[in-house]
């Protein structure tokens, strides 16, 4: 029998505010442990919760970026449960008057865009962390730290949407890029600001009723969750093969043994006794703050990504440059000047390369290459008054030094006449007239294309750029040995 | 209203408390008594209140700055019944995961 | 050198300080000395005092309205100089590493803490019999219970060891043992003292309390602890309403008497105080306004929900991982949390953790908590509605005068139906004064209590301060020296 995969994500999101999201200690990541805490995140008697309202704004902004409906009145809940890393047994978060309710991210997977709908997003607290139980002595102890615990963290939940792995996967690189575009996390899985569990089940294809679900905890990278899940239907399509039921259970994802472990079954299921927090008021968020919540929204990337196609360019092309906001308004500022798929080229492969090895942000490029800069040089490349190989310098020297093309090719001697077409008969002169060490640098000693660099230049008169040269005569060699 | 046992059990595991064998028909008993006397709140007409929450509508939110009463690792643990090292010591976590 | 400065009223204690008639630190240690201390061996108000403390307190009291005043403090409230236990083994030794916001405020006024005040465990009960530390005494009756929850601060007020106390009132924990040990005692509305600080037992009906044997007292305190608390997201915005009129009488004042709430079930001692606190207050010109009141038995199963689920959620903390007591046996955590919390928490702490966990638990939330929330919004309406026909009302603050050691012990439900009178407020979020009205024939202090509409503390001072000149209270007073000189009945 054919199935259907039905799953559903439940992410959580670590923000990327300044403190905590119901006292005011520090939420950096990394601190010793336990330096971090007060009277409110440790839970000591008597301390009581205030809302941090930079949580509240941020939660806004995903909720508003993704087409939720937000309440104007939201209630915090209690969730009761013990467990060590939590500080007073109970987790603050909100339950049946969520912050956010609906919406959809969009999804752009295989060129095709795709909305995938969503349950909810509320605002809650991070709870502290636990170690592995280790030797002490003569028995065994864990260690917790409550540095974490408090931080503030969006639940966002889908509906069960996905029909494939390969969505989660999607879905969750472009929640990623979505918190990232807005500022309000850093959304690195590793480190545990983006978490992800799975709701999964399948059922005989083309029917509608929901099988009975599992839920995997510890999809901790993206590579996580799509083997993960995979497993795990594999598993349920294994024993409904096998004439089985599926117990409904929560399993754990031990991506080291590409795994998963039953942590427990329905029987001990929890029991959560939610009410609303007494300690905190109703959460109002007025039509003013809505307002100014969602005028201070970015152009979103989906958006971005219509602008780059409309231009004609790829989805891929679109998608890569819609990465980051930077980058996406550098691009089309870009393309206003220069022919979009040329500079898509550039953009994708030089201008990512350079981000990438100085670890500049793209604001920071920005300020080396303005956007009238790039196109400029980009208008020489197209009108072929910069050949390849010179314009490969010609880009490396203006991620360095100030000026445009001109200015830049007088300061290092270059004559724009410089060019293949002056060159070529030079580099054929070269190679005719020094049979000797081109048998060399065929027979595998290279350092001879030095010698032959240095030929070419003598004979132009040191005008011509040794990179080009060095690539032409490369060239000519190349297709001399292929030759006839 | 009589409470079972078994609820006793239940409720007693999920509070994290351990009643005595001895004690368990007189705690069944005593919380009997008292869910009767809640039971007078049925003969209320409650037919559209909704619940009440006390605290004011619309308190300001903090400002997202870090501040003054963050406590030194030493007064955060001073208070523990064992710690090491700049942390909480507890006896094992057998449960694998924060549910 | 002469004890008694702690007999003063607050008031007349500060001015005697700002006059340099005493030092400060004399002042404070004067309840320590002569008859007091003999009167605290026989009553045992107090869990946690030191000489040390007491004199370092009064060394660093600034100018301020309270300069000077000893105050006892309910030991539920966090306290730096001194440990904060609840009166429960599972808090045993603990030392806060802060103060609670009436206490910084206590201390910026002036006051001084002279000592922790003995309570029932977790403020859960109303007789102060359920204390690690064993029981408190009824000054005026040893044989009898101060009343609870705050006993400790009610009975160490009554016998002259501080002109002030703190307590704290989810169900009448202020209101009830002021009335069991003849002083006043003021719940304020709920959002005008803040909470943080306050070991929290039920965070929706929790608010600190004020004890004094005077109404001038009351109000001169509770202008200093009174405002808004950026710490305590439940405290009220606007400023607290201005109780400087507190002497300013009740003419013209209509207050409401709901007699139906007392046709059964109240001793004939306590009606007779009620009765005589209403001709006092329409001598002093106020009316009398009769109407039918809900009865109080919703109120109580409506709080016995509300309190112990919220109850069963503030004190899942105690669980020996961060702070106080950790049973020394435990193989894995799981037995950690059950061991120490079974073996820490009292046996009356325990029944309302289990009964709130319940009214919260799957398939009860429905028919016990959310139905106890909408009554309380019922209640709350009741009291509305009572407030348009009054301006405060008049009724008991307990059905039985102080009852004896170990009466209501063995039948939770009983003591329950002690605090019948004084859990509206809590439920409705109103402020409540407890009144002395004199003593009954055998010598046991009576009370009322007067309700208003949130935000009427000035009005219930005025008619607090009305019964205190106009009744016997005012040859009390006067008689205080005496009455609680050194102890000759038993």
């Amino acid at each position: 029998m054919a199935y259907e995969a039905v799953i559903g994500l439940e992410c959580h999101i670590q923000l990327r505010t300044r403190s905590k999201m119901f006292c005011s200690c520090p939420a950096e990541f990394g601190a010793e442990p336990n330096t971090n805490v007060c009277p409110v995140c440790l839970g000591l008697p008597g301390a009581l919760p205030v809302t941090n309202g930079a949580a509240i704004e941020a939660a806004l902004r995903l909720g508003l970026a993704l087409g939720c409906s937000v309440r104007s009145i939201s209630v915090f809940a209690r969730k009761n449960y013990f467990y060590p890393d939590m500080p007073k047994n109970y987790q603050i978060t909100q339950y049946d008057q969520p912050l956010c309710e609906g919406g959809a991210l969009e999804v752009t997977l295989n060129g095709a865009s795709k909305h995938f709908a969503l349950t909810r997003v509320h605002v809650e607290e991070d709870t502290g962390k636990s170690f592995h139980p280790e030797r002490h002595g003569d028995r065994k102890v864990s260690r917790v730290d409550f540095n974490r615990a408090g931080v503030p963290l969006l639940e966002l939940v889908t509906q069960p949407v996905f029909r494939a792995p390969a969505e989660c996967a999607a879905f969750l690189l472009a929640l990623r890029r979505l918190v990232r575009w807005l500022g309000i996390s850093d959304g690195d899985m590793e480190k545990g600001h983006l978490r992800c569990d799975a709701n999964v089940s399948v059922r005989p294809a083309g029917t509608t009723e929901l099988g009975t679900k599992s839920e995997i905890k510890n999809l901790n990278s993206i590579r996580g969750v799509e083997r993960g899940i995979t497993a795990e239907l594999a598993r349920q399509e294994r024993v409904l093969g096998e004439g089985g039921r599926i117990e409904q259970a929560t399993l754990l994802y031990d991506a080291d043994h590409d795994r998963l472990a039953v942590m427990r079954s329905k029987e001990h299921a929890h029991d959560y006794r939610y009410f609303p927090e007494p300690d905190l008021p109703m959460l109002e968020v007025d039509a003013d703050w809505l307002a100014g919540a969602r005028d201070s929204l970015p152009v979103l990337p989906w958006e971005r990504e219509r602008e780059f196609t409309a231009l004609g360019l790829p989805w891929y092309d679109a998608g890569v440059l819609s990465e980051q906001p930077e980058l996406a308004e550098y691009a089309l500022a870009v393309m206003k000047l220069a022919e979009p798929k040329l500079a898509s080229n550039w953009l994708m492969t030089d201008v990512l390369r350079v981000l990438k090895e100085r670890d500049w942000t793209p604001a920071r490029w920005r300020e080396q290459v303005p956007a009238a800069r790039l196109g400029d040089f980009l208008a020489r490349v197209a009108g072929q008054s910069l050949p390849g190989p010179l314009a490969k310098q010609v880009f490396a020297w203006m991620a360095d030094e100030p000026g445009e093309v001109p200015e830049l090719l007088q300061r290092h001697g270059v004559r724009v006449q410089s060019s293949s077409e002056e060159l070529e008969p030079l580099v054929r002169e070269v190679l005719d007239q020094n049979p000797g060490p081109v048998a060399q640098y065929r027979a595998g000693k290279t350092a001879t294309l030095g010698f032959l660099v240095g030929q070419v230049m003598k004979k132009s008169g040191g005008q011509a750029v040794p990179q080009v040269v060095q690539t032409l005569l490369k060239r000519e060699l190349d297709s001399r040995a292929a030759g006839p | 209203m009589t409470i079972r046992r078994e609820e006793v059990e239940r409720i007693a595991e999920l509070a994290r408390l351990e009643i005595p064998e001895s004690g368990m028909e007189r705690m069944a008993a005593e919380l009997s008594a008292v869910l009767d006397f809640v039971g007078a709140l049925n003969r209320l007409d409650l037919t559209g209140r909704s619940p009440t929450s006390f605290a004011p509508v619309g308190a300001p939110l903090r400002a997202d700055e870090p501040n003054g009463r963050r406590l030194d690792v030493e007064d955060a643990l001073a208070m523990a019944p064992e710690s090491e090292a700049g942390c909480f010591l507890v006896p094992p976590v057998v449960e694998n995961l924060n549910p | 050198m002469s004890a008694g400065w702690a007999k003063l009223s607050a008031r007349a204690l500060a001015a005697a300080v700002r006059s340099e008639a005493v030092e400060a630190e004399a002042a404070v240690e004067s309840g320590w000395e002569g008859p007091a201390a003999v009167w605290e061996e026989k009553v045992h108000a107090i869990v946690h005092s030191d000489r040390q403390a007491r004199a370092a307190g009064a060394l660093a009291a600034p100018e301020g309205p309270l300069r000077g005043v000893p105050v006892v403090v309910k030991d539920n409230l966090c306290t730096v100089d001194y440990p904060t236990t609840c009166c429960s083994k599972i808090l045993a030794g603990y030392h806060p590493p802060y103060d609670a916001t009436v206490v910084r405020r206590l201390r910026a006024a002036g006051g001084v803490v002279t000592a922790k005040g003995n309570m029932d465990e977790f403020a859960m009960g109303s007789s102060t019999e359920f204390s690690c530390y064993g029981p408190t005494r009824n000054p005026f009756d040893l044989d009898r219970v101060p009343g609870g929850s705050s006993g400790g601060p009610a009975a160490a007020v009554a016998y002259g060891l501080a002109p002030l106390g703190l307590g704290s009132d989810t169900g009448g924990s202020v209101r009830q043992p002021a009335a069991f040990c003849g002083v006043f005692g003021l719940k304020p509305t709920y959002g005008r003292l803040s909470r943080y600080g306050l070991v929290a037992f039920g965070s929706s009906l929790d608010q600190v309390g004020i004890f004094a044997r005077h109404a001038g007292d009351v109000a001169l305190t509770y202008a200093a602890l009174a405002g808004p608390d950026p710490y305590d997201a439940t405290t009220r915005l606007d400023p607290a309403p201005d109780v400087k009129g507190w002497d300013r009488g009740v003419e013209g004042l209509t207050f409401g008497w709901p007699a139906n709430l007392w046709a059964e079930g109240v001793e004939a001692d306590v009606i007779e105080g009620l009765e005589r606190a209403a001709e006092w207050l329409e001598r002093a010109g106020a009316r009398r306004a009769s109407f039918e009141f809900l009865p109080g038995e919703y109120s109580v199963a409506t709080y016995y929900l509300v309190a112990t689920a919220e109850a069963s959620s503030n004190l899942a903390r105690f669980d020996g991982v961060r702070y106080g007591f950790r049973h020394p046996d435990s193989p894995d955590v799981r037995a950690l949390y059950t061991r120490t919390r079974s073996e820490g928490f009292g046996p009356e702490v325990q029944r309302r953790i289990l009964l709130g966990t319940y009214a919260l638990s799957a398939g009860y939330y429905d028919a016990y908590y959310l139905t106890a929330q909408k009554a309380r919004a019922l209640i709350r309406d009741e009291y509305r509605t009572a407030f348009g026909r009054c301006d405060f009302m008049l009724m008991p603050a307990a059905p039985t005068l102080a009852f004896r050691l170990g009466e209501k012990l063995a039948d939770p439900l009983a003591m329950y139906l002690s605090d019948i009178f004084t859990i509206g407020a809590n439920l409705a979020g109103i402020p409540g004064l407890s009144v002395p009205v004199g003593r009954s024939a055998a010598g046991l202090p009576r009370a009322v209590q007067v309700l208003g509409p949130e935000d009427a503390e000035p009005l219930l001072l005025r008619a607090g301060r009305v019964l205190e000149v106009q009744g016997e209270l005012g040859r009390l007073a006067a008689s205080h020296e005496t009455e609680f000189a050194w102890p000759t009945k038993r």
